[in-house]
């Protein structure tokens, strides 16, 4: 299906698929597809890639010009999301700063913290980690330890901070913290940009079960960080945290589902080559992990026409991410199986072949961003209106 | 873009609904399932003069409103949802579909403005025995005699046979596949027998032709591709009409999982009923978005893509209303599984129109087919 936006982002569309086949090539071509939200592969040609893509000012397209962005709509920058999936490009290793930090800024920051940060974002210069989640706090937010407390022009952090996806390439963090010590669940919440370069901060890798060190974990020792790095009011750092979980939610699925279509393709050119389609068992498998990801496809683009046309996103924009998170792990068991015995072996220093890597890390996709059980939890209450858990 | 429903089809959607809340409530449904004739045609009459549903997307040159299949599929939806007890799907998505399919202008301008007015039930007669929905399963023969042609054989599982006015029937001659129409008043050597269906909601009948005079629609032999493309369309309303059926059961699963208590509190703030509502969300509005991908195919009118997004509507669709009228009698509990209470109803119409039109493997194996799997 291809999806046509109408004559007025046409040549913007053409435009950038000129700039992918000009500069998509090389080494960038060799890592076509490569990383995810949790995949730290090929990080240093990522990185350079982002740079590529700031250079052909790729990067914000509908940021304001006066931070660096293009200054286009919505429709272009899904168009962008879309001819970039499309293209295959490596995943983003800016991803923290571009889709969730930057939009949040946009959202709800002050004019100063926009001009500081919002440029060396989109020239790839200030890398940033998002400090949300703590031992005791995983998706329960509102369980959120961290303590900030006023010292004349400064806030002082102490606390600890986990699952930082990238933590350890982080000049910055933004991080939910509880400004008010007496305040309970999501009351007395902050969100405080937090510069890592400082003796108060501590970031030490945590080896994901893929053997790839692109989580971390965050001791923050009297960290320090300026009384204007509060974004949105004091106290009410839960309302923009949930912002920014609702971006997350939205519209940065859609590249990540449409490369689960290119997986569910190779993974049938696969059955193919060993035979495999002539199995019936494996057929219906086969046949359902491509109806899987047809259907996450209509799904995005039913949200993203909503979102055109000015509309609030129905339900299925909610129930999106449960669906695609369950049936890419399904699709990883099928890619496993169709390896056969040679799914068993791994290359020096655990090299993990593109199965292997996918497989492994679809685990982590029905707990980041809210785990499944969280999400099934908004859909009955938010979505179906259904009674609350008695809460102690 | 146009992935989304615009203000016209809100509208629609908001007067169909007014309507089958008035006309197609839970009393009307159980009153039609019980009656062998299983219909009212005072409702039907309203149905084509109040909001002109019969002829919405026929082309306004046969005296239809010229409106698109999303249009129509937003119909569906409702119909399904309401369980409405008439021949719509067999009349607008099978009939006058392969009416608007098949060569043949003088009959398309002699036939669909009668269905157009509710003045016509028509259906589609295909299956026969064996109860397959592809070429080869056409057996019934026709056979030519000095310019006129005759029908002879037996076809069964036809959707509202026993009160069609209008039969368009696949049947095989020399040259192959064609399609003939039958006007059931005054045919000889017609007998047609209903049989008691599972889903009482929408009966069948089976069909035996002798010697019986019809009609040629377009070219002797030529049929199956435009009868092939009228199933492929006849599978995308069918899985609006699913999944439309499947929103109405969870809407009564949750209504029912708010007020029903156990243990001293609402079983639906229990994460075990909750979760398993949540559940049937994710399956309703993944079964809409293949059903809308199939109504967007057939309104861009790109033939691959409609065949594709067919196939995988019927696959999906079937499964998932299915999945979700059996889990809104787990959520019932001991009153779902009772006669009084609508959960059968939809569990019914939902395992029946499973394989009203080929069985899910079918529609998987007709995907493979067009994927090259």
């Amino acid at each position: 299906m291809e999806v046509d936006f109408g004559p007025a982002v046409r040549d913007f569309r053409d435009e950038l698929r000129d700039w992918f086949a000009d500069h998509l090539v090389g080494e960038f071509a060799e890592h076509r597809g490569v990383g995810g939200p949790t995949d730290g592969a090929a990080w240093d040609v990522r990185l350079a890639w982002d740079r590529e893509l700031s250079a052909g000012n790729w990067l914000g397209v509908g940021w304001p010009k006066e931070y660096g962005g293009r200054g286009l709509g919505l429709l272009e920058e899904i168009v962008f999301e879309y001819e970039y999936a499309r293209a295959d490009a490596p995943y983003r290793a800016t991803v923290n700063a571009l889709d969730l930090l930057g939009p949040m800024l946009l959202a709800m920051g002050d004019e100063a913290q926009k001009k500081r940060f919002l440029p060396p974002i989109l020239a790839v210069e200030e890398l940033w980690g998002q400090g949300f989640s703590e031992p005791g706090a995983g998706s329960d937010l509102a369980s959120v330890r961290t303590r900030a407390e006023r010292d004349g022009d400064q806030w002082v952090v102490n606390g600890q901070k986990v699952w930082t996806s990238f933590g350890i390439h982080a000049d910055w963090l933004y991080v939910l913290t509880r400004t008010d010590p007496d305040s309970r669940r999501h009351k007395g919440l902050t969100l405080l940009l937090l510069p890592t370069d400082q003796p108060g901060v501590e970031i030490r890798p945590i080896r994901n079960l893929a053997g790839q060190d692109e989580f971390a974990e965050v001791f923050l020792s009297d960290a320090r960080t300026g009384a204007d790095m509060a974004v949105g009011e004091v106290g009410q750092g839960w309302r923009t945290a949930m912002a920014t979980l609702g971006i997350e939610r939205g519209t940065t699925l859609l590249p990540q589902q449409l490369g689960f279509e290119r997986e569910a393709e190779a993974l049938i050119d696969l059955a193919r080559a060993r035979g495999a389609l002539d199995d019936p068992m494996l057929r219906r498998r086969i046949l359902d992990a491509w109806i899987s990801v047809r259907i996450m496809r209509t799904t995005n683009l039913r949200t993203l026409a909503e979102l055109t046309a000015g509309r609030t996103p129905g339900a299925q924009a909610t129930t999106a991410k449960l669906y695609a998170s369950t049936r890419h792990q399904q699709l990883g068991h099928l890619a496993m199986e169709l390896a056969g015995p040679a799914g068993q072996i791994v290359g020096e220093d655990y090299e993990l072949d593109t199965r292997q890597r996918s497989f492994l890390l679809s685990l982590a996709e029905t707990i980041y961003g809210g785990s499944s059980e969280i999400q099934r939890n908004i859909i009955g209450e938010q979505i179906l209106g259904l009674p609350k858990e008695p809460r102690p | 873009m146009d992935l989304t429903f615009s203000e016209e089809q809100d509208e629609l959607r908001t007067v169909v609904r007014s309507f089958l809340t008035r006309h197609a409530t839970e009393a009307d449904v159980r009153r039609l399932a019980a009656d062998p004739h299983g219909h009212d045609p005072w409702i039907w009459r309203r149905m084509a003069t109040e909001i002109g549903l019969q002829g919405l997307a026929v082309p306004e040159e046969y005296g239809g409103s010229g409106f698109g299949y999303v249009d129509l599929g937003v119909v569906f939806e409702e119909t399904g949802r309401a369980l409405l007890c008439a021949p719509y799907f067999a009349t607008v998505a099978l009939a006058a579909e392969a009416l608007l399919r098949c060569d043949d202008e003088a009959a398309r301008a002699d036939l669909l403005p009668g269905i157009a007015a509710g003045e016509t039930v028509a259906t589609l007669a295909l299956t026969e025995d064996a109860g397959r929905w592809d070429e080869p399963g056409i057996r019934l023969t026709a056979r030519e005699e000095a310019g006129s042609w005759r029908l002879t054989g037996t076809k069964t599982y036809v959707p509202d046979g026993h009160l069609a006015d209008l039969l368009l029937v696949a049947a095989r001659t020399p040259a192959g596949v064609s399609l003939f129409a039958v006007t059931t008043a005054d045919a000889p050597g017609l007998t047609r027998t209903p049989l008691p269906t599972l889903d009482q909601t929408r009966k069948q009948a089976r069909i035996t032709f002798t010697d019986t005079p019809a009609r040629l629609l377009g070219t002797d032999g030529t049929a199956w591709p435009a009868l092939a493309r009228t199933l492929a369309t006849a599978a995308v309303l069918l899985a609006a009409e699913q999944a439309g059926g499947a929103a109405a059961a969870l809407d009564a699963s949750v209504a029912y999982a708010r007020i029903r208590e156990q243990y001293g509190r609402p079983i639906g703030s229990f994460q075990g009923i909750k979760h398993k509502c949540a559940d049937m969300l994710v399956e309703i509005e993944s079964a809409r978005s293949a059903a809308y991908a199939g109504l967007w195919a057939l309104d861009a009118g790109d033939e691959t893509e409609i065949a594709v997004a067919a196939a995988l509507a019927q696959a999906f669709c079937s499964e998932a209303f299915t999945k979700v009228a059996g889990d809104t009698i787990q959520v019932h509990g001991g009153i779902g599984f009772t006669w009084e209470h609508p959960a059968h109803l939809y569990l019914k119409r939902a395992k029946s129109s499973e394989v009203l039109l080929g069985t899910p493997a079918y529609h998987r194996e007709l995907l493979a087919a067009r994927l090259g799997i």
